[in-house]
């Protein structure tokens, strides 16, 4: 029973959950060194073989660093703040499948549990800014909380064609349903493409780092922010990159089952390196996204967002509902 | 409207094309030296540590003629003249304060008898600051540097001990002011 692969066993607790803080360490290093690559530079490599212990070292300096709390700064929501991303994101990651049998929970509502947590991920940005009482601080919270409220609308609309199709909210039975009926990226084309610019400005990450904005409003909400208290709100970020990376695949490529029928004998085996190869191409490409492409302001974001991308997801839903129900009579 | 909308592909397009071109950069070499494991070339008028050369017969070349301690626009250079028994002037002291130095190469510009010169060496960090201050046994080399063969008391009328007036190269003999037979 406790060393079985069945969703929820000790044993898959564990092994999720070290492999996704170790894959966020690392991610921490490897966004660095791509970068690096992407610019013809060589990126940390001082550190162990190819720089893979750069972020240990950086935990180290963050962690023996000053634990300072600003006299003028609110200070229960200060300290509670960064601790809301790293907390909700790895709460957000117990739902996704890796594998037949390996998961932490199989909620039959499991995009929505996503979702609740990635909102109550805004709060951090936005008791953080609101608690530096710095005016920074508070513009960097405030385009976070707008941001992320805005973008979440469509970010939810642009799935409802998948749970349309595959008529689940229960991630394991979407992918179960993509196995069957093929990859939904094709049939949801539209919705695929919101979903990706939505989850990239719900986890505030770059080109949609306006939160963040370092050349204009010195880094947001977290300009108050030093030691280890930042690092869990880089730490948060980049788990909140990870589960991104890995919803992606899981609503629109397959999930776990391999393409073009390259299974390996073993299921589990099979999931897993089919599942992380997949997280892995879209880790790549956020990376490649943080590299090449710039900030647009924040009004061209509103704009695209209320403007563009919620009347295409709301066509997207009807014709979607359109297109389920003339088949199904 | 269609022109609205074409501007719309236009720049999505735009985006497409910036990540496919930055995503080729991966397969280009990367342009960093890794300085501490490789070396990177020096070229040999790098303007770096700063060394005090010797003439040709193994003589301090510097006459502490001061050019250099004026030229130097952060003042970094101090230096005393002083004189041995043959007339030839030497500094007494000399020291460069290379916290303050610049590595401009003014002194080297101006220096009239080659002796100071700039080396391609640039690893001079000190943990001390005062270890930053150097004297002249400390800047003073065996060799000529980059002029091999000039030798100031050679060709200056100067006089000196072991060479009195019109002996320098390149110089006739005194003339003889009070006769007045061509």
């Amino acid at each position: 029973m406790w060393f079985e692969f069945v969703v929820g066993s000790p044993l898959n607790i564990v092994l999720i959950l070290g492999a996704v803080l170790g894959a966020t360490v690392l991610l921490i290093w490897f966004e660095r060194r791509m970068l690096g690559f992407f610019s013809e530079r060589l990126g940390p490599n001082r550190v162990g073989p190819w720089g893979i212990f750069q972020s240990f070292a950086d935990v180290g300096k963050l962690i023996t660093k000053e634990d300072w709390v600003p006299p003028f700064a609110d200070r229960l929501p200060f300290i509670v703040a960064p601790v809301i991303v790293p907390v909700v994101m790895l709460l957000s990651f117990a739902v996704i499948p890796v594998a037949p049998g390996m998961g932490i929970m199989d909620l039959n509502v499991g995009l929505l549990w996503i979702f609740a947590m990635a909102g109550l991920g805004a709060y951090s940005a936005m008791l953080g800014g609101l608690a530096s009482n710095n005016k920074f601080s508070l513009l960097g919270g405030l385009r976070a909380a707008g941001q992320m409220i805005s973008y979440e609308v469509f970010m939810g609309i642009s799935i409802l064609g998948v749970v349309i199709l595959s008529d689940s909210f229960n991630l394991r039975e979407i992918v179960e349903a993509q196995h069957k009926n093929g990859w939904y990226v094709f049939p949801q084309f539209i919705g695929f493409i919101i979903f990706v610019i939505a989850g990239l400005a719900e986890t505030k990450r770059w080109p949609f780092d306006l939160a963040e904005g370092e050349a204009e409003i010195i880094s947001g909400f977290n300009t108050e922010y030093s030691g280890m208290k930042f690092g869990l709100f880089f730490v948060g970020e980049y788990i909140g990159m990870l589960v991104l990376s890995a919803l992606i695949p899981v609503l629109f490529f397959g999930g776990w089952y391999a393409p073009f029928g390259l299974d390996f004998p073993n299921a589990i085996l099979s999931g897993i390196f089919w599942m992380c190869a997949k997280t892995f191409c879209w880790i790549v490409f956020f990376i490649l996204v943080r590299a090449a492409l710039v900030r647009p302001r924040y009004d061209q974001l509103m704009n695209y967002g209320w403007l563009v991308m919620l009347p295409l997801s709301l066509i997207n839903v009807l014709v979607t509902g359109a297109v389920v129900l003339a088949q199904g009579n | 409207m269609l022109t609205v909308l074409g501007k719309q592909l236009y720049i999505i397009w735009s985006q497409i094309v910036t990540l496919w071109l930055v995503f080729m950069h991966i397969f280009k070499k990367a342009d960093t030296v890794e300085y501490p494991d490789v070396m990177p070339y020096m070229f040999p008028r790098w303007r770096g540590r700063i060394i005090l050369s010797r003439d040709p017969d193994g003589e301090e070349r510097c006459v502490a003629c001061n050019l250099c301690a004026v030229a130097c626009p952060v003042d970094c250079i101090a230096l005393q003249k002083t004189e041995d028994e043959n007339g030839r002037w030497y500094p007494e002291f000399f020291r460069i304060n290379f916290s303050r130095c610049i590595m401009c190469g003014f002194c080297e510009e101006a220096c009239p008898t080659h002796a100071i010169q700039l080396t391609p060496d640039f690893e001079m960090a000190e943990y001390v600051r005062q270890d930053m201050v150097w004297e002249k046994e400390d800047m003073l080399i065996n060799g000529t540097g980059k002029y091999h063969d000039y030798n100031f008391y050679k060709i200056a009328g100067k006089a000196i001990g072991g060479k009195g007036k019109g002996e320098a190269r390149n110089e006739l003999p005194p003339i003889d002011r009070r006769s007045l037979l061509p």
